[in-house]
């Protein structure tokens, strides 16, 4: 009876926990299979521990420079798409102009999008310019639906800014430049450094609209993966796979942690 | 009691003032909007232009304006496009009963352990999609302990008998392409309805009790109206990709689950018939806006009532 | 779900409630009668609102019994029991207008005629005209009375009134101090309201018990309260009082008590004297005081240090030789107005003096929640 009730009190934070678990036993699975020695060339069942892998993460060919790749096109993606978003937030979250609802909804349409369409209409598009497949195609795919994800994220933080701050700045004899520099973008670097996060994280996990631009000179890393998938997976896509998690993993908490600090000592 | 004194209790609310520039805001948006329009909204242009070519490959194509590409696209087609909506709408329902728990948890009742369980919610982006996907391959595969628990619980004879999978193991079915789509889509249902459950005053939960409520009239009257923004928001952020995506379909189904998003990618890239493969795009996109639209209606309209 | 009807007096027994690192609320034993406006008065985190979440079924005690008449509802959950309660915050649900909020309760209990019944609890808290509009569109005020009628229209064996008042600016609070008196007297339900505010819990209330720390430290009617406070907390927390320590030098004549304070002899009505007590705090109210000699044979001299002119009073603040500065609050009835630095003679009835225990500390229960 005791036992009963107890389980009844708490099932929701059971049936949580259970939720939970699920979304990260993947990632476990991933990370354990990192160990494998599989025979054959598919790592589906466990057969025994071996660090190999670990020892030479770039043991498998071609790997390494698909990584390389998508580090690159993530890194200037987020980096192009962050400049242009954040551009957008502010315009949307600080000024007054007309034409707000077809930006928003122009901002807001691309995510709404399945990626397969969004890849395909520029493949076409590309065909018609004439613009090759290869890493410049998905350099400017990854930034067009990078932009909105920058947008949101940004506009979130901008919004929660007390416009006075900026007021009392200008008071304060400050130019708009110097406003712009000193007073909003420290403010709204938080809302920044997420939507870069976020663009980055989704630049590099991208297949299905990469794969509509890609050329064969042009393999990221999720292709390799993919191409992997067909013929067996090597090990070291599991070694590769859970170092991005745990360095992703430690930069969240440690922007946590940051921003926690931050918080407290204001 | 005099009705101007009541109205004397409320401070005006803080006005937002915005700065007014006549050129700063356009400065600020040209080169983003720019990109989406050259570069998303050109493309629909050049993505409908091209449904209505004729020609192939090598020889170049010609626009023709023939419509009937379309007709025959879902004459061919429609099989995948129902499952591909059926498929997406199932994972999505799953997701929402497996993650309105967790989020309600997080929102309500984690206390100080809310920005861990955060952070566990959306490390699973951390890793390579296509990498969890093969994951589900480790953890579902014939002879691995999942499927020896299924097996000596009856689960998998009974998936077999409502027609779920085709044989007593769970890999390359439906069952398998459904639980990947709600496995990965999952994140973007928990954090809408996290961010519209964490601003629900449990006051308003404790009021309804007070006022007779039983916890679970308390929930129904109070609780999921208050959520509907982020289950809306969820239900869409789930549905909307899930039903484009092929990459579960492609490594957890078989040929009998194959989905739009695949047709799609495969009559691009490999059968290059750019025309039919074009049309196939646009009734995906107008299936889906028809949907969302619908939906969006009638979600708005039922929380009013 | 029907709630059981039941109705008499609240009866509490014994209820405590423990936290993991502290007592909220020590074992209390409390009586409500049935229809009275009793107030739970007592600074923040004094256990008042901790108690009205007991009797409301919102936390669980620890231990001890609540009965409403003859039946039992400790156990019962917070649904199940026919007590409402008006929130601190209102807690009106946002996505239902007003008419909807106030059926609510109504609707639960399957009641046929809920909205007949709603619109006159609205019409009782004269808000009939927005009974389509939602909460967010009203002011303050009125959300505030959409939450009183929300709860007083199930017509509860027990009203809950949590700091209902305070979100109101002082204005239109004092107005509503009147309006839930009227309501009150009008539906005749048990009204419990728990309150920080001293001069709000005196204004409407039968009975007040003051809390301190998780106990009642006096039980009474306001005026009691006020003139024969138990403790040097209740004291200070209703309304200032002037403390000196006094030392009893013989027994009562003539039904008062001979006091000195700094060798200065003084009288207390023998009736306001705690037992058989040597050392006590001799305390008189600020208004009791008079300026010259007419207030009674209690004379002290003292140096004025500080005039402030409120309006209908002036408050003095007079200097002993001792040290210890007296508040003298005078009406503003025409007489003349000392100045700083003037040199007074204050004095006071024995009637208006009363006498606490020593061993308590004098500024207990000051300036808490001002």
């Amino acid at each position: 009876m005791g036992v009963l009730s107890w389980i009844r009190r708490h099932l929701l934070a059971f049936a949580a926990l259970a939720v939970l678990a699920l979304l990260l036993v993947p990632n476990v699975v991933v990370a354990v299979f990192s160990f494998n020695d599989p025979v054959g060339k598919f790592n589906y069942n466990w057969a025994k521990f071996s660090t190999d892998a670990w020892a030479h993460p770039c043991g498998s060919p071609g790997i390494c420079e698909s990584l390389g790749l998508s580090l690159r096109i993530g890194v200037t993606a987020s980096l192009v798409a962050t400049v242009l978003g954040t551009m957008v937030a502010l315009a949307l979250g600080r000024y007054q102009f007309r034409g707000r609802a077809a930006t928003n909804l122009l901002i807001f349409v691309p995510m709404a999008t399945p990626e397969v369409v969004m890849g395909s209409s520029l493949l076409t598009l590309f065909l018609m310019l004439g613009i090759p497949s290869g890493a410049l195609a998905i350099l400017i795919a990854h930034i067009m639906f990078c932009v909105s994800f920058v947008v949101v994220a940004v506009k979130a933080r901008v919004a929660t800014l007390d416009p006075r701050l900026e007021e009392a700045a200008a008071d304060l004899g400050a130019t708009p430049a110097q406003t712009f520099l000193r007073v909003t973008l420290p403010l709204a670097a938080p809302g920044i450094a997420a939507g870069a996060l976020l663009a980055f994280s989704l630049s590099f996990d991208d297949y299905i609209i990469t794969n509509f631009n890609a050329s064969p000179s042009s393999i990221t890393f999720p292709m390799f993966v993919w191409g992997a998938a067909q013929r067996g997976v090597p090990v070291q896509v599991n070694v590769i796979g859970t170092v991005v998690f745990l360095a992703a993993l430690l930069f969240v908490i440690a922007g946590q942690v940051l921003s926690n600090r931050r918080q407290r000592a204001v | 009691m005099a009705e101007g004194a009541a109205v004397v209790g409320t401070g005006a609310p803080v006005r937002k003032p915005v700065r007014r520039g006549r050129w700063v805001p356009y400065a600020l948006l040209a080169p983003g909007l720019l990109w989406l329009v050259v570069f998303f909204v050109v493309p629909m242009i050049t993505l409908g232009s091209q449904s209505l070519q004729e020609g192939n490959i090598d020889d170049g194509y010609v626009f023709t304006g023939n419509v009937s590409i379309y007709a025959d696209a879902v004459q061919r087609y429609w099989p995948h496009l129902v499952r591909s909506i059926g498929y997406a709408a199932t994972a999505t329902v799953l997701a929402l009963v497996l993650g309105y728990p967790l989020a309600y948890f997080m929102a309500q009742k984690a206390g100080r352990w809310k920005n861990i369980l955060l952070i566990l919610v959306i490390a699973p982006f951390f890793t390579s999609f296509l990498i969890r996907t093969l994951a589900w391959r480790n953890i579902l595969s014939d002879d691995g302990p999942v499927v020896a628990f299924a097996q000596s619980t009856g689960f998998t004879s009974l998936l077999q008998a409502v027609g779920l999978t085709s044989n007593d193991t769970l890999l390359a079915s439906k069952f398998a392409v459904i639980c990947g789509l709600t496995y990965n889509f999952l994140p973007f249902m928990i954090l809408p309805l996290y961010a519209s459950l964490e601003r629900l005053d449990p006051r308003l939960v404790e009021a309804a009790g007070d006022l007779y409520a039983s916890p679970r009239e308390a929930f129904r009257r109070v609780t999921w109206p208050l959520s509907l923004p982020g289950v809306v928001a969820g239900t869409l952020l789930t549905f909307i990709p899930a039903a484009g995506d092929f990459i579960n379909s492609r490594l957890l189904g078989n040929t009998e689950t194959v989905m739009i998003g695949q047709v799609i990618d495969s009559q691009f890239l490999r059968v290059l018939d750019y025309p039919l493969a074009a049309a196939l795009s646009f009734i995906l996109l107008t299936m889906i806006v028809v949907l969302v639209a619908f939906y969006v209606r009638k979600a708005g309209t039922e929380e009013l009532v | 779900m029907a709630a059981t009807r039941t109705s008499g007096d609240l009866r509490l027994a014994g209820l405590t409630k423990e936290f993991d690192t502290f007592t909220a609320v020590h074992p209390m034993d409390l009586v409500i009668p049935e229809g009275s406006f009793f107030a739970l008065l007592g600074p923040s985190g004094c256990g008042k609102t901790t108690t009205l979440r007991m009797v409301a079924g919102l936390e669980q005690p620890t231990a001890g019994r609540i009965h409403i008449g003859d039946t039992e509802i400790t156990d019962t959950k917070a649904h199940q029991r026919n007590v409402n309660t008006v929130f601190q915050s209102y807690a009106l649900f946002p996505h239902m207008n007003v008419l909807e909020n106030v059926e609510f309760g109504l609707r639960r209990r399957g009641d046929k005629n809920a909205t007949v019944k709603a619109k006159e609890a609205l019409e009782l808290v004269q808000l009939g005209e927005v009974a389509k509009k939602k909460p967010a569109q009203l002011s303050g005020g009125m959300q505030q009375r959409v939450a009183l009628a929300r709860a007083v229209v199930n017509r509860p064996d027990v009203l809950l009134l949590d700091e209902p008042l305070g979100a109101l600016d002082l204005k239109l609070r004092r107005q509503m101090q009147i309006e839930l008196k009227r309501i009150q007297q009008e539906v005749g339900l048990t009204f419990i309201h728990v309150t920080h505010d001293q001069e709000e819990a005196m204004t409407m209330a039968d009975t007040i018990a003051v809390m301190n720390a998780g106990r009642i430290e006096q039980l009474g009617d306001p005026a009691t309260l006020y003139e024969h406070p138990a403790s040097t907390f209740v004291a200070n927390f209703l309304g200032q009082s002037n403390l000196l320590k006094v030392t009893v030098t013989g027994p009562a004549r003539n039904g008062e008590v001979p006091v000195t304070a700094y060798d200065t002899a003084l009288t207390v009505a023998a009736d306001h004297v705690p037992g058989d007590a040597k050392e006590v705090w001799l305390g008189v109210r600020p208004e009791k005081l008079r300026m010259g000699e007419h207030g009674g044979p209690n004379r002290l001299h003292g140096t004025v240090s500080d005039v402030s002119f409120t309006g209908v009073a002036t408050q003095y603040l007079v200097r002993m030789p001792w040290g210890k500065e007296l508040t003298v609050v005078q009406q503003n009835d025409g007489s003349g107005r000392a100045r700083p630095g003037e040199d007074v003679t204050i004095s006071w009835a024995a009637e208006h003096g009363f006498a606490l225990d020593a061993a308590q500390a004098a500024d207990a229960g000051v300036e808490e929640e001002g």
